[in-house]
């Protein structure tokens, strides 16, 4: 990895249901992530994704790109505005410094091209 | 109560017991295709024990360990008024399944900016070895302020 090099482009679209096997498999019951009318009563769009799911695709990017979970050394996002399911999300990152034992890399996820993480930084080890 | 007093309060840890179909619903909801989560076999000729868990399986197991915390009262976090703002987590040693997972939960910092209250809490997750295999920064915003 050098600065500059762009981490492989991760794409992938949530299904109608993902929200729902996401909930077990985490075990976040948010009405918000599983239910469409609670979902507008409390102002948002309808369901929403998970932000830890989301956040756990750019981490996957990452770990792609790196060759395994074992690199993955830190992690940190931020959440903006609402991810939403059956619309794909594109997760992007670059180099943005390589020390000895590890990279950072400077990553966002994107839906209708509104980034719902930004400023996300991941450090690899090396 | 002013917030600074509670800056650094501690509560009671939590055990997570992780589990190889556990992993593996995991893994599958978020897509994850690589054989080290999904496949005994594969993990085991990798030198791991079993299944490993993808590093966001932190959310998992540390996020019990949160509940008491948000829900404090004298926290005092509005629920219905908070949305998730940033996340961190740091990862030691990877997780396997058979893996026992302790998590204690600290209030690392309140504070109000505008009309936000922002509540952050630490993680710090350490397994049956005493090693620390996550710690997780979670910050939350809430409207209405601190």
């Amino acid at each position: 990895m050098n600065v500059g090099d762009a981490l492989p482009e991760l794409k992938v679209t949530p299904d109608r249901y993902l929200t729902v096997r996401y909930a077990g498999a985490s075990g976040d019951f948010n009405p918000i992530h599983i239910d469409e009318e609670f979902a507008r009563q409390v102002g948002l769009p309808g369901r929403i994704l998970h932000g830890l799911w989301t956040m756990a695709q750019v981490a996957r990017a990452q770990t792609q790109a790196a060759g395994g979970p074992h690199a993955l050394a830190r992690l940190n996002v931020q959440f903006r505005g609402v991810g939403r399911p059956e619309r794909e999300i594109e997760v992007s990152g670059i180099v943005a410094e390589v020390r000895d034992d590890v990279a950072i890399i400077h990553a966002v996820a994107k839906q209708d091209g509104k980034a719902i993480i930004r400023n996300a930084e991941a450090e690899l080890r090396r | 109560m002013t917030v600074d007093v509670l800056i650094g309060k501690t509560y009671a840890p939590t055990t997570y017991a992780v589990g190889r179909e556990k992993v593996r619903e995991y893994a599958l909801a978020v897509g994850e295709t690589d054989p080290l989560y999904l496949d005994v076999e594969a993990a085991r000729t990798a030198g791991h024990r079993d299944v490993v868990a993808p590093p966001m399986f932190a959310a998992v197991y540390s996020a019990p360990a949160l509940g008491p915390a948000i829900f404090d009262p004298e926290v005092g976090i509005d629920f219905a008024l908070m949305v998730h703002g940033g996340q961190e987590f740091r990862w030691g040693p990877l997780v396997v399944a058979g893996d026992e997972i302790t998590t204690t939960v600290a209030v690392k910092d309140i504070t109000r900016r505008d009309a936000l209250g922002f509540y952050v809490f630490e993680s710090v997750s350490t397994n049956q070895d005493a090693h620390t295999v996550c710690v997780g920064t979670w910050t939350n915003i809430v409207r209405g302020g601190a």
